[in-house]
């Protein structure tokens, strides 16, 4: 599903690159954590599986599409495949929660009536199909993270990328978003999240892959946060 | 995207935007409309030059025993004189037609031209001259009658109208050509205007935009919404631009008009087709104003 091979990633004006030598392949169906300190090349990890950057050498697949020949207007097809959440959600304030969700399928392209159909699914696999009405600033950032889910997962993308979903959230609130990711993972969807918090990889037990300064140091299937000895 | 989709987009972009949205609308409007005046300014000229060269012509004045010119210097003009210098008159291809002027009938002209004055009631018949009186095919000729006439035996002077309207349509000209560029400039300042204004649009709905992209929105129509936005206060600008214009027309042709009865003014046909440019040019400066801003911010 995502394939990396012998990727590197250099900045301009940075002297020391922000990936190097990265290779590795996430087959479809995984569940994969991806770990390391600020600084270690998570973000731009992820940024090069949306192709918001390109990389300095190496080259990338995702979803059957090599990135490096992908053409400037066949970006949006590759994030169509691609769901995304970041740790501050990014919803639209000023649109009620039903309307955040429908916001990717307007986009997309369909009708009104599958719209009608496919978000209160949507909004009912996170639970919040109660609140379809109210804005995002009427929501605890819990259930503004399982808001940004549903956007993310309502066009059923192959893959789910998460950026610290759970950075801003208590642990109760955490476990919660990591049991509808699991879920979302077990209907076929590829999950690759970028985390700081150890408790919920040592709990899950994924595959763990860690980053330091820009180097894989650990690819480890049922891994947890820290050195396992 | 849905069509449905894009306007309600339009719509809250719009509304989000009022402050900024107005400036363009009022902007694009008060261009149009300097610009428009430039346009009927010279439709103007055009409709003046016809009028007045239609009416214009060459005066060929013959030497009557009060001349004093040189060319007059074996006294009044004989008839083996003005024959010869009928026929040569008549042998110039610029002309379309002559005229022959003899003392009764200027005599006449001048009682109508100074009817009721002072002047009319002192004239006698003998102190006015003969004159051959033309009408060229191109009044702009003038100059062949002159080189051919001026300073022959028996003609006193040649006089053109053309060289006093010519002056007066050379400030005219100028005035129009000050009309049209104040009104360039000022569509230029509406295009900087629109293109500031999308630059702020594009910054403020930065969330959605991003979000879009997310999502997988193309470029175009992430662009979509802020090109008619763009275009749609243009076209509202314009609206009002031509509701000036024809509002202009109304006045003088209603007020004006009536006043200055020695000319004719533009058409409403002039106005139509000025808003019609008017149109055109809004819709060509705000689409590439916006294209050219929306490149360059609103990167996907």
């Amino acid at each position: 599903m995502i394939r990396f091979e012998n990727v590197s990633k250099i900045y301009p004006k940075q002297d020391r690159p922000a990936l190097e030598g990265v290779d590795l392949e996430i087959v479809k169906g995984e569940f994969v954590f991806l770990v390391g300190l600020s600084g270690s090349g998570k973000s731009t990890f992820l940024r090069l599986i949306l192709k918001e950057e390109t990389p300095t050498t190496g080259s990338i697949v995702v979803a059957g599409k090599d990135l490096n020949s992908l053409s400037a207007h066949k970006i949006p097809e590759l994030r169509r495949q691609v769901g995304t959440v970041f740790q501050d959600f990014r919803l639209l304030p000023n649109k009620t929660v039903a309307e955040n969700v429908a916001f990717t399928l307007h986009v997309l392209g369909y009708s009104q009536k599958e719209i009608n159909r496919e978000v209160p699914d949507a909004l009912e696999l996170v639970g919040l199909e109660e609140k379809a009405d109210r804005r995002p600033g009427e929501l605890a950032g819990g259930e503004q993270q399982r808001v940004a889910i549903a956007r993310a997962y309502v066009s059923r993308p192959a893959i789910l990328i998460a950026d610290e979903p759970t950075g801003n959230l208590d642990p109760a609130n955490s476990v919660g978003i990591m049991k509808l990711l699991d879920r979302i993972n077990r209907e076929g969807t590829t999950v690759l999240m970028a985390t700081h918090d150890s408790t919920i990889v040592d709990q899950m037990r994924k595959r763990v892959i860690e980053l330091e300064g820009g180097h894989v140091i650990r690819d480890q299937v049922r891994g947890v946060y820290g050195y396992s000895g | 995207m849905r069509a449905k989709f894009v306007m309600s987009e339009v719509r809250i972009g719009l509304r989000r935007n009022v402050t900024m949205t107005f400036a363009v609308m009022i902007t694009v409007a008060i261009s149009l409309t300097v610009l428009g005046i430039g346009l009927l300014a010279n439709s103007q000229v055009r409709v003046m030059k016809d009028y007045w060269y239609d009416k214009i012509q060459v005066s060929i004045f013959l030497c009557d025993p009060l001349s004093s010119s040189a060319s007059c210097a074996g006294g009044a003009v004989t008839q083996a004189q003005i024959n010869q210098i009928q026929s040569d008159i008549q042998a110039l291809p610029v002309v379309q037609n002559v005229f022959f002027e003899n003392q009764a009938q200027a005599y006449q002209h001048f009682q109508d031209q100074f009817k009721g004055s002072a002047i009319a009631q002192n004239v006698t018949a003998d102190q006015l001259p003969q004159s051959f009186r033309i009408k060229l095919k191109d009044p702009t000729k003038f100059a062949v009658i002159q080189s051919a006439f001026a300073g022959r035996p028996g003609v006193d002077s040649v006089q053109d109208e053309h060289t006093i309207l010519d002056k007066f349509f050379k400030l005219l000209g100028v005035l129009r050509d000050g009309a049209l560029l104040i009104g360039i400039a000022s569509v230029l300042t509406a295009a900087l205007l629109i293109s500031n204004t999308l630059r702020l649009a594009a910054f403020s709905r930065r969330r959605e935009t991003g979000v879009m992209r997310l999502v997988g929105a193309s470029s175009f129509s992430i662009q979509l919404p802020f090109l008619l936005e763009g275009i749609v206060s243009t076209l509202i600008g314009w609206g009002v631009s031509t509701g000036l214009l024809a509002g202009f027309k109304y006045l003088i042709d209603t007020k004006v008009s009536p006043l200055l009865s020695f000319t004719r003014f533009f058409t409403w046909g002039d106005v139509w087709s000025a808003s019609a440019l008017l149109l055109v040019t809004g819709f060509i400066v705000s689409s590439l104003s916006s294209v050219l801003t929306l490149r360059r911010h609103l990167k996907v």
